[in-house]
């Protein structure tokens, strides 16, 4: 959970990056340095930007003007150099897209061996241990519509887990899950998280921002409003907007 | 009944050319119709802008008018060939755009998501497509396919209409000499439903074989 110790080089680093959907600015000149092995939250309201600020760092969405740095290199514009960045940047989505058309099993080795160029017996070995690491080895044979929600973001989390990520981002990873299946994703991300890897992770979920996160970052029209440690942002000695936002998500 | 058996060889000799011009358009179209999808999915702009106009002109355009304009204009033009190969030019250019729709359409059918998911995981464009969107979109488009098939092998009786002698036109010959229209005209209407059958039930069974368990 802490920050490793001589790593000058900030995980992930955007700096003064700005983007428009047509008229609208939904990230306004954000800046945010993630340290390897730290767990950082984003948290806001709905189109306060903390999800394309997530999709920027792999470039799912390009941006308009500043840079995204991935361990110190900026992110490529496209091509196989992009392709490249993004099998070192694990990614969780909110609706799981696994493929369909493979099994589990499959859906783990598939980009270990077809971008990483790993032996397939080997990629099978491993995806094994993840799958028993996320807690469901016995659906590897399966297709993704013969598990429940919260095995499908498990098998997602260890899909992406396989490529040997130097961080992982979730775009609200637990947003399309009934209540009952929340937990179980955030268990594993939270062993994630303690394991030390380094992570982005947009969610609603206060309890996990408390229990897992390093920083919280809170997000409002665009711009980062308020980066605190869990228990200082908690503690609602923040900006008016931010207390406003807490009282309401903390009240029920 | 005798009608029919005394006509027996231009009976057949027609449904042999019925089938040939099926067959041979129908892989005609499959292979333009899916060069057509690529263009069209490409990220290329001026390949899909001429992909895209390729269908909408064929599918906005009667296929007899296309039958008559290749059969008198093209010769005109300087380009003679067998009426039967000119049929089989035009069906296949015709079908190549419903082919492309169908295609298309099984295409959309893959969730946007899962193309984010195989781009974040580092697929190249290529990969992705080849290895998440086709193989997922093929399985879509094995009964849309077969119809068009089936809509194919209908449209291979226009072809009548420009002297092309298949099953339509033998059994209209048959009948201007027997003047049995409906034995006649009922036998051949049963050979294209049965044929129509084969297609669909192929269709069928492919479609199970290929299906995503759930």
């Amino acid at each position: 959970m802490s920050v490793a110790p001589g790593s000058a080089i900030p995980m992930v680093s955007l700096r003064s990056v700005d983007k428009h959907f047509g008229d609208l600015h939904v990230l306004r000149s954000v800046d945010l340095d993630v340290a390897a092995g730290e767990v950082v939250v984003v948290i806001g309201p709905s189109g306060s930007g903390k999800s394309t600020l997530c999709r920027t760092i792999n470039r799912l969405e390009p941006i308009d003007s500043g840079q995204v740095l991935v361990d110190g290199v900026p992110v490529p514009a496209e091509g196989a150099a992009l392709a490249r960045l993004r099998a070192d940047v694990g990614m969780v989505f909110q609706s799981f897209d696994l493929f369909a058309h493979k099994t589990v099993l499959d859906n783990l080795c598939l980009a270990p061996v077809m971008v990483r160029g790993t032996p397939r017996a080997q990629a099978r070995r491993e995806a094994l241990e993840l799958l028993e690491r996320v807690g469901i080895a016995d659906k590897a044979g399966h297709f993704p519509a013969q598990l429940s929600g919260g095995q499908q973001q498990r098998a997602a989390i260890a899909r992406a887990l396989a490529m040997r990520p130097k961080v992982m981002l979730f775009d609200e990873p637990t947003s399309a899950l009934d209540p009952e299946m929340v937990a179980e994703v955030l268990a594993v991300m939270t062993s994630l998280a303690e394991d030390g890897m380094t992570m982005v992770v947009v969610t609603h979920e206060m309890g996990f921002a408390r229990r897992a996160a390093d920083r919280v970052v809170f997000m409002d029209a665009g711009a980062i409003v308020e980066v605190a440690p869990p228990e200082e942002f908690f503690a609602g000695g923040g900006s008016a907007r931010t207390r406003s936002f807490l009282s309401a998500v903390l009240s029920h | 009944m005798s009608a029919l058996i005394d006509s027996w060889p231009a009976l057949l000799a027609g449904l042999g050319t019925t089938v040939l011009v099926l067959v041979t358009s129908a892989v005609g179209a499959l292979v333009l119709g899916v060069l057509v999808t690529v263009a069209r999915v490409s990220p290329v702009p001026v390949l899909r802008a001429a992909a895209f106009g390729y269908v909408q002109v064929l599918v906005n355009v009667p296929l007899l008018a296309l039958l008559l304009l290749a059969v008198f204009a093209l010769p005109d033009a300087g380009l003679i060939a067998p009426l039967t190969v000119t049929a089989i030019i035009v069906l296949t250019v015709y079908e190549a755009a419903y082919v492309a729709e169908a295609l298309r359409s099984g295409i959309n059918t893959v969730p946007r998501g899962q193309v984010e998911a195989s781009r974040a995981l580092g697929f190249t464009l290529a990969q992705t497509l080849r290895l998440v969107v086709v193989p997922q979109a093929a399985r879509a488009v094995v009964q849309p396919l077969g119809n068009v098939l089936i809509a194919l092998l209908m449209n291979t009786a226009l072809a009548a209409t420009v002297g092309v002698v298949e099953l339509t036109s033998a059994v209209n010959k048959v009948n201007l000499v027997q003047a049995q229209p409906i034995p006649i005209f009922g036998a051949a209407g049963l050979v294209y439903m049965a044929l129509a059958l084969v297609i669909g039930l192929g269709a069928g069974r492919i479609e199970k074989k290929v299906a995503i368990r759930r």
